[in-house]
């Protein structure tokens, strides 16, 4: 039980999927202009990576790895690791157009909102990196869904503190330099975050 | 055995895909929206071309705003009438006739292989993007000349824009105005201008008089003369170039007026010839001695270059 907990505290704070690993930067700059949208890009990435998390977890456990049925059913030795990339981006993919569909159905105005990075959670880093480590680090499926929350809950951090941060303070802000107004700004902010974050390194 | 890892590789693959995609297929019916069906006709009935010259993203959002009202069935520039009265059908609204003041884009720039002095020649990569980082920007004397590589006939998705004699020249009746070819320029020396509209002032260079005049015959000189015959205070001299303003009338004084030519739309002196025969040839004799000095220095540097290669 213990370790859950830390692997939840670890991978939301410690080492925070955007600030200390830099995967998914694209979401986090692109849809932290705006709480809200930014609330919504968060649920939406909470709901593909647990979800992803678990399912690829469940096609790695059953068909992949070496100890699976499928595997010594057919006499596989090494198993077919090879083939997580392409079948995960698979799984990933599919997720990502459930959730369009959901949220064109019933969340039009966030729909709208999110635009063209709603379909590119599909390349997110993030969540491949969330499937893929899965395997590096030997988790099982519990472990698989802590991971996933954990995660996915530091992306939404993240990407949520970033939009009040860019909400009340960048945004039409004249005291900014002309030369930093824009995105060299928000990148300084990440770095300065980041830092932060580096504050709870001793915390696991 | 290598057949059997090909063979499991393509199986576990396919089968993941044909179980995603048939779980996507059924939660595609299950979350079914309906498209407004007025919003999807319109947009087969718009271009596609995706040019943005309706101001929106694209002809799915000018098909959306159509559809919603807020946007004239006519927004699509592109189309022309033709389209908006295709629209107008689907709509069930008249289209609102023809396009009130269709725009075009315009070179302002007149300094062709002629008129304007070559500087140097440039061999490097034929883009006038390229072009405008090397020092002076253009191979012609002139910084704010047209470079003629051609960068804005590359951006034209209508074939409406051509170099002709070292100069870009558009052509109006191809021209859609979607700004294409203004945003590619790096001269910003092609703007928009309305269709109809004849006097123009094709220069942007900003120099003093005479670095214009040795470098160009038919440049900008700053000498105001347009300025000071403007009937309706239209247009100004700005930091060393004359710039219309909106209350211009097209009424043509200021391009009478100017000694360059450098406004286009001067209408040809022949009325005056009959009446005072002795003015005229005085007149032709001090045209033909003034283009003369200016014509041949801009042969020389021609001559020597094609000497060289």
């Amino acid at each position: 039980m213990l370790d859950l907990l830390l692997i939840a505290i670890k991978y939301s704070l410690v080492s925070n999927v955007v600030l200390s690993q830099f995967l998914g930067i694209c979401a986090f700059l692109g849809v932290s202009k705006k709480v809200d949208s930014s609330k919504g890009m968060g649920a939406a990435v909470i709901f593909v990576i647990v979800l992803a998390s678990l399912v690829s977890h469940a096609i790695y456990v059953v068909f992949m790895a070496a100890s699976s049925p499928l595997c010594k059913a057919l006499g596989l030795k090494d198993g077919l690791e090879y083939l997580t990339t392409i079948v995960f981006i698979l799984v990933i993919a599919a997720l990502v157009q459930l959730v369009e569909m959901f949220m064109k159905k019933n969340m039009k105005g966030l729909y709208d909102a999110l635009g063209v990075f709603l379909p590119l959670i599909t390349t997110n880093c993030a969540v491949l990196g969330v499937a893929l480590n899965n395997v590096t680090y030997g988790y099982n499926f519990v472990e698989c869904l802590v991971y996933g929350l954990g995660i996915s809950i530091g992306f939404a951090l993240a990407l949520i503190l970033m939009a009040f941060i860019r909400e009340n303070v960048i945004e039409g802000n004249d005291s900014i330099p002309k030369s930093f107004q824009g995105s060299p700004i928000v990148l300084l902010t990440a770095g300065l975050m980041a830092i932060a974050f580096f504050g709870f390194a001793g915390l696991v | 055995m290598i057949v059997t890892f090909i063979l499991v590789a393509a199986g576990l693959v396919g089968a993941t895909g044909l179980i995603l995609g048939l779980f996507l297929g059924v939660a595609s019916e299950k979350f079914k929206v309906e498209v407004d069906e007025t919003e999807a006709n319109v947009r087969a009935a718009l271009p596609g071309n995706n040019c943005g010259a309706c101001g929106f993203p694209g002809c799915d959002g000018c098909a959306k705003a159509i559809a919603s009202g807020e946007a004239p069935v006519d927004q699509c520039p592109v189309g022309g009438p033709a389209v908006a009265a295709k629209i107008a059908a689907i709509m069930g609204t008249n289209a609102s006739g023809e396009q009130a003041d269709k725009k075009v884009a315009y070179v302002r720039c007149q300094g062709d292989c002629d008129k304007a002095k070559q500087a140097y020649h440039y061999t490097g990569i034929a883009d006038c993007r390229d072009l405008a980082v090397v020092p002076n920007g253009s191979e012609k004397e002139c910084p704010y000349s047209c470079c003629g590589y051609g960068t804005c006939v590359k951006a034209c998705k209508f074939d409406a824009i051509h170099i002709v004699n070292g100069v870009a020249k558009v052509d109006k009746e191809k021209c859609v105005a979607c700004g294409a070819c203004v945003k590619a320029c790096p001269k910003n020396i092609i703007a928009i201008v309305p269709y109809k509209k004849k006097h123009i002032v094709s220069c942007q260079n900003h120099l003093k008089g005479k670095q214009v005049k040795d470098s160009c015959s038919i440049g900008c000189i700053a000498c105001g003369m347009c300025e000071k015959n403007c009937p309706f205070d239209a247009i100004h001299v700005i930091d060393g170039l004359a710039v219309m303003n909106d209350k211009c009338k097209d009424c043509g004084i200021c391009a009478q007026k100017c000694p360059t030519g450098a406004i286009t739309g001067k209408r040809p002196v022949k009325p005056a010839a009959p009446k005072a025969p002795a003015a005229a040839p005085a007149a032709t004799e001090a045209k033909a001695s003034a283009p003369a000095p200016a014509e041949k220095p801009a042969e020389q540097p021609k001559d020597t270059t094609s000497a060289n290669a």
